[in-house]
């Protein structure tokens, strides 16, 4: 116990470094996949066939690829089609791109949930797709989406790691780099997965949060 | 100033409105009765535009009534909707969905808009309720803001899809006593009810609709009283004993 406080003290301050790339690319692709998984979702029930098909379509593409492949792709493939992206950026669009399908079926489902007759009442005052969703869908939708949202984040802190297959140093491989050249495997992956609960345990609280504030409505 | 020739409208192959010629006057004040299916909800909800039709006309004001058209805007501020289920906006207060269509799509300045509201909800007895949220209201609380809602819109004429029948018989009079102040006051009104009691004393004309067909209409002593047709008769027999 005493050596591994001892490694600890050590090896924080390294592993800090860590999270905060982990933490960058966590919030970069929260943005980026609420952002893309809102337009999906709008797209899904706009009543447009081109843009729900194409939402569809994209949706399911996207869920039948690995984050890693996607990973791999984006940092390794890009180049050659002249685009090249740093790994941190590679990251945070990967798994931005990735969760933008969960986001999207989220959010579909709580724009879905708000009674029809609503939306016919907004009609019938004179307002417009955009002004309906705006004023009278997603106000509701949010609290219906909250939970889910909050488990998806949770998903999405603990999925940054996999930005360490394209050499982004967050918390999982600033870890695996100490351990192997220190050899001690258990100190250094208790504290990292130590590190990665303490991150989340706000969250699950948060969630917790959403869930009670739902259930009294 | 609601004009409607030969209208067709199918749901797939179900065609549910077999060419409707009606016209409603200004100031009148009509009732729409019939068994259930027979197409009078389909009625109301193509003069506002929330269902497209496949034939003929329906004018509002010598406007074509096109869902798909800029124009729907300017035609559903004009006639305003009352539904069943009252449809309010369970987010916002009752004096906020009375204000939410002057304030934001006729962007009306926001201290008239709320005094306005406020005296409709006074004038539909609920001045002390503005502050509710629907789910904390009673049916015909939800309703008389629905209508106050619809008032706000400063329309020519207003639609009531059996604005009574989700409602608990105590509560029914409340509304109905609205609605009867409203056509005193001169309002255009077409209400789709079974309240033959109320059709019988406020409305100007009666149509019978079954199957998709206006099969009798008049004015509402006559039709109520000395029906016409069989199938009216039969209609007005069930309603009125449906024991
Ligand atoms: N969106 C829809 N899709 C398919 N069929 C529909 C749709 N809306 C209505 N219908 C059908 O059209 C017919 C007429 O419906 P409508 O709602 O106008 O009847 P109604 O006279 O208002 O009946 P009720 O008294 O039960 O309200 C019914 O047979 C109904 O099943
Ligand atoms: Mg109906």
């Amino acid at each position: 116990m005493q050596a591994f406080w001892r490694d600890a003290t050590e090896f924080l301050p390294i592993l800090m470094s860590g999270v905060a790339l982990t933490v960058i690319v966590t919030i970069g692709s929260l943005l980026l996949s609420t952002a893309l998984g809102l337009v999906w979702a709008l797209m899904r029930v706009s009543g447009i066939g081109v843009f729900s098909g194409f939402s569809a379509g994209l949706i399911n593409v996207i869920r039948g690829i690995p984050i890693i492949v996607l990973l791999f792709y984006l940092y390794f493939v890009m180049p050659e089609l002249g685009l090249t992206l740093t790994a941190l950026q590679a990251a945070i669009l990967g798994l931005g791109i990735a969760y933008s399908a969960y986001q999207a079926e989220n959010f579909r489902a709580g724009i879905e949930a708000i009674d029809k007759g609503q939306i016919e009442a907004a009609q019938a005052i004179g307002m417009g797709w955009w002004q309906t969703m705006r004023r009278v869908v997603l106000p509701q939708a949010v609290k219906i989406v909250l939970p889910p949202y909050g488990n998806i984040m949770i998903m999405m802190l603990k999925d940054s790691s996999q930005a360490s297959t394209i050499t982004v140093a967050e918390l999982a491989l600033q870890g695996k780099l100490i351990a192997s050249s220190t050899f001690k495997n258990t100190s250094v992956f208790t504290l990292v997965a130590l590190m990665y609960l303490t991150m989340s345990i706000p969250l699950i609280l948060l969630v917790r949060h959403f869930e009670k504030r739902g259930d009294q409505k | 100033m609601i004009e409607l020739t030969n209208v067709h409208k199918s749901f797939g192959k179900v065609e549910v409105l077999k060419g409707i010629t009606a016209s409603v006057e200004k100031g009148e004040v009509v009732c729409v009765i019939g068994p259930s299916g027979s197409g009078k909800s389909t009625i109301l909800r193509c003069i506002n535009g929330l269902e497209s039709y496949d034939r003929g006309d329906i004018l509002v004001e010598g406007a074509r009534v096109d869902r798909s058209a800029p124009s729907i805007v300017a035609i559903r501020t004009q006639v305003s909707m009352v539904f069943q289920r009252f449809n309010l906006f369970p987010h916002r207060t009752a004096l906020e969905n009375v204000v939410e269509g002057p304030l934001y799509v006729k962007k009306e300045p926001r201290a008239e808009a709320l005094e306005r509201g406020r005296a409709l909800l006074a004038q539909v007895g609920l001045a002390e309720k503005s502050d509710s949220y629907p789910p904390q209201l009673s049916g015909g609380q939800q309703q008389r803001v629905a209508i106050a809602r619809a008032l706000a819109m400063q329309p020519k004429a207003i639609l009531f899809d059996e604005p009574t029948s989700a409602l608990d018989p105590e509560l029914v009079g409340d509304v109905l006593s609205v609605m009867r102040k409203l056509a005193d006051d001169g309002m255009t009104m077409v209400v789709v009810t079974h309240e033959m009691g109320f059709a019988g004393d406020v409305a100007d004309r009666v149509l019978f609709i079954d199957g998709g067909v206006i099969v009798e209409q008049g004015p509402a002593k006559s039709v109520l009283n000395q029906p016409q047709h069989a199938r009216t008769q039969d209609f007005l027999r069930r309603v009125l004993h449906p024991l």
